[in-house]
């Protein structure tokens, strides 16, 4: 019978998409239309074949649902690839404009790909990781298989969907510039049902936990489904022009536009880039160090400080503007009390290795856990030193932003995340152990030097473009012009884009150990092949 | 009054004491009597049920409790 429906609504989206493939009005939504024609039509034909076949019901509630987390880890391994070689790309084209390719102007050149970049890393990355891993977490911690059967894996075809239909878009023109909102409306649309059907697979599992207490890493998993959904909403209410057409308008106007786009912003920051990764972070660091997390009490005032202190931080990238003073010192003074949460967590993600040190000489996995946390820990304390209206009266608009991004993001997101790929792999393909652990010592040692080339070329350019443009000389003139600080900062773009090779070089080596311990490594013995009998 | 005060006023008196009070109180919470001993409990919850599910009620006579040990991975699969 549900074949049914599915058949009625597959054809409905088909025959729509292909009126929308003739009247469309922009290349960007052409091209979807198509997409979506053909996987709906697809679709469709796969469901009509496989309609009144007989149902063979496997009874699999004695077992994890891992098909779709393995999935998930190759989708963060691939999308992280292709993530870290268009920003490697990008940092190139900012050191040689030549990059910007005359015959690709107005795909390839930098004001389209750096979006395409910064939603790679973060929605394909990073929203893989989260969701591959909190699929994991939730079903540990539960001790429940998930909740909705096949619906976790509309959660992750339906989420590639998304990024397919994002990052395409930027590349034909489809966005509504709004900084890690880019998506048009359409694919927004497409977002909120998918992340509906993750929010119900997530609470579904945790309600029929045989767990009593919700692990502190499933509250990290919540807050980041719960919050995203609310930021998604707000920030992209939009009126299409046309259903035909891409183009959408914003209803809000002005500096209330600005500052829900910041809300936005920074809580994307703090509830996908933080909140989710902590719980990554609550979850396979005590695996990994195999004891329990140093203070379960701080984890929980960890958590509520978290929350109720990140959602109030976002005006503080909106000094100096439109926005009322009051309203930027709000975010100030909220984002400098931030300090005392995220230390406090990264202290008991550090601290849960008390008495377990000597793992960081032995286990590679566990050196790249705690420098993540390290680095988030370094990021959280450069970030609400640069919100502060003098010290951001100098580092706004300049590098130094950018060099605080990429060492949160390089640093803490990238790290824990490679550390949960390393714990996961072995885990979820039954295998004893990775391939190489040299390898892991490669991809730490690449990876770490990368980020330190990156962030500090980029503190010091920076810091010099910052002081470039306030110099002033006796008359009251400015000094330099724009152009003088751009040609000041060529060693330094080409030392960050070095840094990024090393990166991308360090995360082809993991896909590589991955990739092998898959192929090569020896099989857990007997444990889950062979039928343990019942007793 | 125009809304925008309404809401403002509201925002810095009702709503800024309820959301201070819960924080608070969350944290008198946790450190209530006994907490540690449940938080140990909680804290070890990644260490259970790694390979498979625990059994469906009536499978097996006790359903988790707290300080109960944790279930092995062979005796979740029966």
């Amino acid at each position: 019978m549900s074949n049914y429906i599915k058949l009625i609504v597959l054809g409905l989206i088909a025959i729509f998409a292909a009126i929308g493939t003739n009247y469309a009005r922009d290349l960007a939504y052409q091209v979807h239309a198509i997409l979506v024609m053909l996987i709906a039509g697809g679709l469709f034909i796969w469901t009509l074949r496989n309609t009144d076949e007989p149902d063979i019901l496997v009874d699999r509630s004695a077992e994890y649902m891992d098909d779709v987390i393995r999935y998930g880890v190759i989708a963060t391994a691939f999308w992280g690839v292709v993530g870290f070689l268009a920003g490697t790309f990008i940092a190139f084209q900012l050191a040689f404009p030549v990059l910007n390719f005359e015959w690709a102007q107005g795909y390839l050149n930098f004001g389209r790909l750096r979006p395409l970049h910064t939603s790679a890393v973060i929605f394909a990355f990073g929203g893989n990781a989260l969701i591959a891993t909190s699929f994991y977490v939730v079903q540990r911690t539960s001790a429940a298989r998930l909740w909705g059967g096949n619906l976790a894996w509309f959660v992750f075809w339906g989420y590639q969907l998304f990024i397919v239909l994002a990052a395409t878009g930027y590349v034909l023109g489809g966005t509504q510039s709004k900084e890690y909102a880019e998506p048009e409306w359409y694919v927004d649309l497409w977002l909120t049902i998918v992340w509906v059907a993750y929010l119900a697979v997530y609470l579904g599992t945790i309600v029929k936990r045989k767990e009593p207490h919700i692990y502190v890493a499933n509250w990290f998993y919540l807050a980041f489904i719960v919050t995203v959904a609310m930021l998604h909403l707000v920030n992209n209410m939009t009126v299409p022009v046309s259903i035909w057409g891409s183009k959408s308008v914003i209803v809000w106007s002005g500096v209330q536009d600005a500052m829900i786009q910041w809300w936005y912003g920074h809580n994307a920051v703090g509830f996908f880039l933080t909140a989710g990764f902590l719980g990554m972070m609550y979850y396979f660091i005590p695996k990994q160090a195999e004891r329990p997390v140093f203070s379960y009490k701080l984890s929980i005032i960890h958590f509520w400080a978290l929350i109720f202190l990140y959602i109030w931080a976002g005006p503080h990238h909106l000094h100096y503007t439109a926005l009322p003073d009051w309203a930027s010192t709000l975010g100030m003074v909220f984002s400098i009390i931030l300090w005392m949460p995220s230390w406090g967590g990264m202290i008991n993600g550090l601290m849960t290795l008390s008495g377990a040190w000597d793992k960081l000489r032995t286990d590679p996995v566990i050196r790249m856990m705690v420098i993540s946390v390290g680095f988030y820990g370094m990021s959280t304390f450069e970030g609400p030193m640069m919100s502060i209206r003098a010290v951001n009266s100098l580092s706004h608009y300049t590098d130094w932003t950018i060099g605080h991004v990429h060492s949160g993001a390089l640093g803490w997101n990238g790290m824990i995340t490679f550390g949960a790929l390393y714990f996961l792999v072995p885990v979820l393909w039954k295998r004893e152990r990775l391939y190489s652990l040299q390898m892991v010592s490669w991809h730490f040692w690449l990876a770490t030097i990368g980020i330190v080339l990156y962030a500090a070329s980029m503190w010091v350019t920076g810091i010099m473009e910052g002081l470039m443009w306030r110099e002033v000389d006796a008359n009251g003139f400015l000094v330099n012009s724009f152009a003088d600080t751009v040609a000041a900062k060529f060693p330094m773009y080409v030392v960050r884009a070095l840094g990024g090779v090393m990166f991308v070089a360090g995360a082809l080596i993991m896909c590589y150990n991955l990739w092998m311990t898959v192929r090569k490594a020896p099989a857990k013995e007997a444990s889950l092949t062979v039928a343990v009998p019942a007793e | 009054m125009e809304e925008y005060t309404i809401l403002r006023q509201f925002a810095d008196s009702w709503m800024l004491l309820v959301l201070f009070v819960f924080f608070v109180g969350i944290v008198i919470w946790v450190f209530r009597p006994g907490a540690s001993k449940e938080y140990k409990d909680t804290a070890n919850i990644p260490f259970r049920h790694e390979d498979a599910p625990a059994p469906l009620r009536g499978d097996e006579t006790a359903a988790p409790r707290w300080g109960d040990k944790p279930a092995t991975s062979k005796e979740a699969r029966q």
